[in-house]
């Protein structure tokens, strides 16, 4: 709209173009709006007018408004949830840095100058097509999906001591499940290194031609590019972590979603999902605020001249209209000969 | 010239020069790699050398990886159990319509948002990032209600009308490839094909449809993967979780309720051998084993779709 405007086209044949446009990208966006609008959003609404009703389901669903309760039942009575929660929240805190570095890690070294880089790719990127609920139940199970040297009580009690236990309890599940965490790196390691290749060779030149060492190119060039990357990744990998079927928390809500007991059913369950989901969204929002993208420093710094220069043409300004104004004055006085000015003549 | 060493060029061959990697860096990312590279398939092959163990195997603390027989009755049974080959056909049904449809409605939105300039296309642009931040936990519930309400629950009808209406599995980051994807293509192609008089849609039916191969391509395996490693939507929705006895199980869904599934068996004297770790790690590779196939044949595919699709385009 506002651009319509700021380019004041008049109503002719150009209006039209663009008017028909307008149409066709709304035709074309239409069928995965109607979608959104109808499995996402207006859900999303239900699910808030569910959390205040108590709902049986019978013939259809029975709906009793009673206020909080659903919230305040959770908070009363229901530990494992929260405790799951707490839990989840601290494992998810840990393990997307160690995923997304790990990546980057990775990402690094087969952006070298490798032989067989083709099959290093595919061995890392295998655990994408295969992973899902029930396979890592299994694997789980069996124990393999932990390094068999690592010792995990050890550490747990090591953190126990100086750490609350939540947290410890965390780290140890952290190292127990190590290979699983390292598996769950295969579409981050594929995002870094196209972004690693992309980066200009130049870039590099120039930087070994200034005397530039290798670790300073990492820091100075490499990280500054890739950096909306890691946000990406890091979001993707909260995403994938919230949502997949490991997180004993979503198994939670579907099984108080189907409980037996007539304490819970559908309301309890949706209090619980949109409990979940808020704590989901902080955690990407702590990722955004850690790694969004600030201005970088360029930017900055011709916006900070843009200002300083608006502020000396104001001063200019104000100057120039002082003097104007002082100007009038002097001639004003001197229209009323209220005192005169040495005109060289030598008579006053 | 002459070939001694000195001490200059041993440091040259360890550390290398400014133009060439050293011995002593290339040995460690080489190290790294394959250390790594068999953490990665530890439990792969972990799972493969336990399924081909028999009791005796399993016992004997001697034999760690590779097992003395190769015993296949393990498969036959885990395979019977599961009812493998009708699993495995329904399976591909379950991911494969919805994948379909899933393509087709997520290129034509992410060709949307590519192409045209309209009013509100940010504010739509938001509304997509939100539907892929929002955990589906959240709307479960009611699209669970609308569902059994509409007596979908326990068809593929639950499955299909989101992917048909373009909010299928992922269905946001296969708009965003698309829509990635569709912004590379030079606009000059498509106004050179609409002055000949073709509309919008002749447009995108001939043009941009034709050069997005890659693109479809990767959305496609990586739809279909999803789709068919799902397993608590397809529980829920597909399967139908009410129901004991349904039509519709994957593979996936057998693995989840194999225990139980095996140990009935047992009990009628149906199965051979007796619910050990080896069956259920037969089971467990039947369940990936056709991913793995269509890896090995697509992978060239898979690994190279990211950089061409441009997901991490500017």
């Amino acid at each position: 709209m506002s651009k319509l405007k700021e380019k004041k086209t008049p109503r002719g044949k150009l209006g039209k173009l663009e008017r028909r446009q307008e149409r066709a990208g709304w035709a074309f966006i239409s069928t995965w709006l109607i979608g959104t609008l109808l499995f996402t959003f207006i859900p999303m609404c239900e699910a808030f007018y569910y959390i205040w009703f108590k709902i049986k389901v019978r013939r259809g669903l029975e709906f009793t408004y009673i206020g909080t309760g659903n919230l305040t039942q959770i908070w009363l009575e229901d530990p494992d949830f929260l405790q799951g929660l707490v839990t989840y929240v601290w494992q998810t805190i840990l393990e997307v840095p160690i995923i997304v570095v790990f990546a980057l890690i990775i990402a690094m070294m087969l952006n070298g100058k490798i032989k067989a880089r083709g099959f290093f790719r595919l061995i890392f990127f295998l655990p994408v097509i295969i992973v899902s609920g029930p396979v890592m139940n299994m694997l789980v199970s069996e124990g393999a999906a932990s390094i068999p040297a690592l010792n995990t009580q050890a550490v747990v009690n090591a953190f126990d001591t100086f750490l609350p236990t939540s947290v410890a309890e965390s780290l140890g599940s952290l190292f127990g499940n190590m290979i699983m965490i390292l598996w769950y790196s295969g579409v981050q390691i594929l995002i870094f290194l196209s972004a690693l290749q992309k980066i200009d060779p130049g870039l590099y030149e120039a930087a070994k031609i200034d005397g530039g060492s290798q670790w300073e190119c990492f820091w100075k060039i490499t990280l500054p590019t890739i950096k909306p990357m890691i946000l990406i990744n890091a979001v993707y990998t909260v995403i994938f972590l919230s949502s997949n079927e490991q997180n004993e928390l979503i198994v939670m809500i579907k099984t108080t979603m189907f409980s037996a007991t007539a304490e819970r059913g559908y309301g309890y369950a949706t209090a619980m999902a949109w409990i979940y989901a808020i704590m989901v969204t902080l955690i990407v929002l702590l990722f955004f605020l850690l790694l969004g993208s600030k201005k970088d420093v360029y930017d900055r710094m011709v916006k900070k001249r843009l200002r300083a220069e608006k502020k000396e043409r104001r001063l200019v300004k104000k100057i120039e209209r002082r003097s104007a104004r002082n100007v009038k004055k002097l001639e004003k006085a001197r229209k009323k000969r209220k005192y005169h000015t040495y005109d060289g003549s030598g008579d006053y | 010239m002459k070939t001694h060493l000195t001490k200059e060029k041993i440091h040259r061959f360890l550390f290398g020069t400014k133009e060439k990697q050293g011995f002593l860096k290339q040995f460690v990312v080489y190290a790294l790699l394959i250390a790594i590279g068999f953490i990665y398939l530890y439990p792969v092959i972990n799972m493969f050398s336990t399924s081909m163990m028999n009791q005796n195997d399993l016992l004997d603390s001697s034999v760690k990886w590779i097992p003395s027989t190769f015993y296949i009755q393990n498969y036959i049974d885990a395979g019977r159990s599961m009812d493998f080959w009708r699993s495995f056909l329904k399976g591909i049904v379950i991911a494969g319509i919805p994948t379909v449809l899933s393509v087709a409605s997520c290129m034509v939105a992410g060709y949307g948002f590519a192409t045209f300039e309209f009013r509100g296309k940010k504010l739509m642009m938001a509304l997509l990032l939100f539907s892929y931040i929002l955990p589906s936990q959240v709307t479960m519930i009611p699209t669970y209600v609308l569902y059994s309400n509409l007596k979908m629950t326990g068809s593929l009808w639950a499955f299909i009308f989101p992917a048909a209406l373009g909010n299928g599995l992922n269905a946001q980051i296969f708009v965003l490839i698309f829509y990635q994807f569709f912004r590379q293509v030079p606009r000059v192609l498509i106004e050179a094909a609409q002055i000949d008089g073709a509309g919008y849609f002749k447009s995108f039916v001939r043009i941009a449809i034709p050069s997005a191969g890659p693109a479809i391509l990767t959305v496609f395996l990586f739809c279909f993967v999803w789709y068919w490693n799902e397993s608590y939507l397809t529980e829920l929705y597909v399967k139908g979780i009410a129901s004991t006895n349904s039509f519709w199980n994957n593979l996936v869904i057998q693995l989840k309720d194999f225990n139980t599934t095996y140990s009935d068996r047992v009990s009628t004297g149906d199965a051979a051998t007796s619910l050990s770790e080896s069956v259920r790690m037969a089971a467990t590779s039947l369940t990936i084993l056709p991913l793995l196939i269509m890896y090995f044949f697509l992978q060239r595919h898979f690994v190279e779709s990211i950089d061409r699709t441009g997901i991490t385009g500017e």
